[in-house]
């Protein structure tokens, strides 16, 4: 059997792993270590070693092994595990990263920090030489006299196609079996499913099998049963092991792990190809509802209702699909605290990281586009919003700086803040440095318009460079980035206490609800999150401003008015408007009105992109396949709004 | 012989010969590596796009995809573009990108060997040399022979961001 075509599986989960095993690892250094975190890094570190094993990555398994045993002995109450210790396990996961990289990948395995990794991790090993070792693991060498093995499977074992019988024939091989049955758990005949496992087993095996030979055999099983293995020596009383081992799976973890197994793996690519059908579907559904307009509701009854059935479903069926691609947030945050630990010791200063909201979902596609401006926000917050625990101290704030990292629903939206509680930000030397640059800064801005010139182009107060951050790039291409999925993001700012950086998104990319407008023969969707309202401007309501740059009178207001169809150069068609609609829209903090000929009407559309077969136009995000099968265009209010708008051509 | 052997050309040099899809313009015949023809519809109405040159027609809705619709007759400055019932749209799958073409109307599917395909003269015309692979010959017709994916995807088309058209 070719068992290469298992290998994606195998590097995505280690990848998994790996993530669970830093993330715990972090976990164990800053509280107090609990049985339940080294047993998820025992877990992960212990399911990398075996596929590793399985498809000859020794190099993989090998430095896994020693993590293990490290974790083995954590477990085992027999080490605690210190900021060493943490330190010299965290190295190894990172190294292990590389290697499972250079293994998926091919290329180079980087020696030079294996060897480190691997002797730092033996030193460990050899050195803390576990106190308890008597009582409970033997020293590595000495053959115990005996193997007791407890051996509880839970109820579906059957299901995952394992079999006990065949892992006792698989140990019996190694020596002699003994072996007694445990029924206290077999229900009375009547209530009996012989699709469950329920007897439970106690096996004796001679001490000269060796460990390993025990591990496989249960190799296949282990996340599915209760299992104990004891080295009986004949010095020390059973008892004493029991003791020892008392901590290890009791019954109610195991129903946990069934919970977290019930999740399959899908090629992102076939979630897409599903959205992307069911967005036909949609399509298909409004065609039919639209050609259905003009019938006779007596004579149609039937039909009708069974339409208006298919749109029930069809809509349903789309957030089902939708959903699939929801992620929780946490898919981003997690990389947070190790980032921030690095980043905290690098620099000097002491940081906490709290984050909230991790299990607020959001589309992977946004998911992964809204990792790296996160990363530098984040960065920026330590780098240069908290200060060094000196200053803090003189400041009177508690040493450790706080860096929160929140998500939530608003809406059809999900907002991310990135906050520290530093110092804030210098109106001061955010305009001086303004003016150095020679940036347009508007007479007496206010606190909003100060901070919105952090993310202008080349734009950075850092007083001296780290290789953290302050090279003057970044915050622009933070705010580009998150205008590109549609979002929006601000600064709050308080002198002493500290910033937030407030990101707000949609929660998909793929569906948009939208109003459609009508510019001559053209129907163009006008993002409904950006609109404000619409009016009919009446005579005195549209001025300009030096001959040809048109304003609208709202209330107080003077908001540009960009005509789309000369925006769009689209050609001036006869059976233009004559009172034309002003839709205002808001984006990137400013208002526009958008003169268009006739409102349509509002629906969901689903975005399809230009991009692929074509290249991008300005002022325009995308496109979308209307219910009569034409293409209409969908407006891009922040780039029109940035744009300066083109002067009356006609 | 020519010295950018890309899709189009390499079948038809490295096997000796080639099938091509002729089409006409106006009076002249065109030919196009088969291999790269997706399908032939008829002309539909298009969604025009802002701030495009007037030989891009605009967007079509092929099965849920946005395709793009060049009218070539515009492109090679032909006198004459109208749409007309046997108006075709040839719609190329080139570089991974799906592409429309207006065409006045499709002729058939023609075998060439390497014998009947000459070099092109050297001549200035409004069609980059580059962009033809060759002159085909076929009893009295003479097939103007596109490499096709090398137009469509070259920035003077304007289908494809620059940065994209570079790497292309």
């Amino acid at each position: 059997m070719d068992i290469s075509r298992f290998h994606a599986a195998f590097f995505e989960e280690s990848r998994e792993g790996l993530q669970a095993m830093e993330a715990g690892l972090l976990r164990l250094e800053s509280a107090e270590p609990d049985l339940d975190t080294i047993n998820v890094v025992f877990r992960a570190a212990h399911s990398i070693k075996g596929g590793a094993a399985t498809f000859g990555f020794r190099a993989v398994s090998d430095l896994t092994h020693l993590l293990e045993t490290l974790l083995d002995e954590a477990r085992a109450g027999s080490r605690r595990l210190d900021a060493a210790a943490v330190d010299a396990l965290l190295e190894a996961v990172d190294v292990l990263g590389g290697l499972l990289q250079v293994a998926e990948h091919g290329g180079e395995a980087d020696g030079a920090a294996l060897n480190p990794a691997q002797a730092s991790l033996q030193a460990l090993l050899d050195g803390g030489a576990p106190a308890a070792a008597a009582s409970g693991t033997p020293a590595p060498g000495t053959a115990p006299d005996k193997w007791r093995i407890g051996f509880a499977p839970e109820p579906s074992l059957f299901m995952s196609g394992n079999d006990p019988l065949r892992i006792f024939r698989d140990l019996a091989d190694h020596g002699e079996l003994e072996a007694s049955v445990d029924d206290a758990r077999l229900p009375p005949f009547s209530e009996l499913d012989p699709f469950e496992a329920h007897l439970a087993w106690d096996l004796i095996l001679p001490g000269t099998v060796p460990r390993d030979a025990i591990d496989e055999a249960f190799s296949w099983v282990e996340d599915q049963c209760a299992l104990q293995v004891e080295p009986v020596h004949a010095a020390t009383p059973a008892p004493a092991q029991a003791a020892a081992t008392a901590e290890a799976p009791t019954p109610g973890e195991p129903a946990r792990q069934v919970e977290a197994d019930s999740s399959i793996r899908v090629a992102v690519g076939k979630v897409d190809a599903l959205i992307n059908l069911v967005g036909e579907l949609v399509i298909t559904q409004a065609m039919l509802t639209q050609r259905a307009e003009g019938l006779d509701p007596v004579v149609h009854e039937s039909l009708l209702s069974g339409l208006a059935q298919l749109e029930r479903n069809t809509r349903d069926l789309q957030e089902a699909v939708m959903s699939v691609r929801m992620l929780p947030v946490e898919f981003a945050f997690s990389r947070f605290p190790r980032m921030v630990r690095d980043l905290a010791a690098r620099l000097d200063k002491k940081v906490r990281l709290r984050t909230s909201g991790e299990a607020t979902e959001l589309d992977k596609g946004v998911i992964e586009k809204i990792v790296d401006p996160l990363v530098h926000l984040v960065r920026n917050s330590i780098d240069h919003g908290l200060e060094s625990p000196a200053e803090r101290r003189a400041a009177g704030k508690d040493e450790t700086g706080t860096v929160t990292l929140s998500a939530a629903h608003q809406g059809g939206h999900i907002v991310i803040e990135v906050g520290d509680d530093g110092r804030g930000m210098d109106r001061e030397r955010i305009l001086a440095k303004a003016a150095e640059r020679g940036l347009q800064v508007p007479d007496n801005p206010t606190d909003a318009q100060v901070w919105d010139l952090v993310f202008q182009p080349g734009f950075s107060t850092a007083d001296t460079l780290t290789d953290v951050s302050g090279r003057g790039v970044g915050m622009d291409v933070v705010k580009s980035n998150i205008l590109a999925l549609g979002g929006q993001v601000e600064v709050r700012s308080t002198r002493g206490a500290g910033s937030t950086v407030v990101v707000r998104l949609p929660l998909t990319l793929a569906i948009l609800d939208g109003m459609t407008v009508a510019v001559g023969e053209e129907v163009f969707i006008v993002p409904l999150n950006m609109v404000i309202e619409s009016l009919q401007p009446g005579p005195g309501q549209i001025r300009t401003i030096a001959g040809d740059t048109r304003v609208l009178r709202m209330r107080e207001d003077y908001v540009p008015l960009v005509n789309l169809r000369e925006q769009y150069r689209l050609p001036s068609a006869g059976n233009a408007n004559a009172n034309p609609i002003a839709v205002v829209v808001e984006a990137d903090g400013r208002r526009l009105a958008l003169e268009v000929d006739d409102l349509l009407g509002q629906q969901q559309v689903v975005v399809k992109n230009l991009e692929h077969n074509y290249r991008r136009i300005p002022g325009v995000s995308g496109a979308t396949i209307l219910g009569d099968g034409r293409v209409a265009l969908i407006v891009d209010a922040a780039s029109l709004g940035s744009t300066v708008p083109v002067p009356a051509a006609a | 012989m020519s010295t950018h052997n890309d899709t189009a050309s390499s079948t038809a040099e490295g096997a000796g010969s080639a099938e091509f899809l002729t089409f006409a313009l106006g009076e002249e015949e065109y030919g196009v590596d088969i291999l790269t023809v997706q399908e032939i519809r008829g002309y539909d109405s298009v969604t025009r796009l802002p701030d495009a040159p007037d030989y891009i027609k605009g967007v079509i809705n092929l099965r849920g995809t946005i395709v793009p619709v060049v009218d070539m007759r515009l492109k090679f400055r032909l006198p004459r573009a109208e749409y007309t019932p046997v108006t075709v749209m040839i719609v190329l799958n080139v570089g991974e990108r799906v592409v429309g073409m207006v065409v006045d109307s499709v002729s058939d599917v023609v075998r060439l060997s390497a014998e009947q395909m000459r070099a092109v003269p050297e001549i200035g015309a409004t069609i980059d040399r580059q962009f033809l692979t060759g002159i085909g010959t076929l009893d009295e017709r003479m097939l103007i022979l596109l490499d096709i994916a090398r137009l469509m995807t070259s920035p003077e088309m304007g289908l494809v961001a620059e940065a994209a058209a570079a790497a292309a």
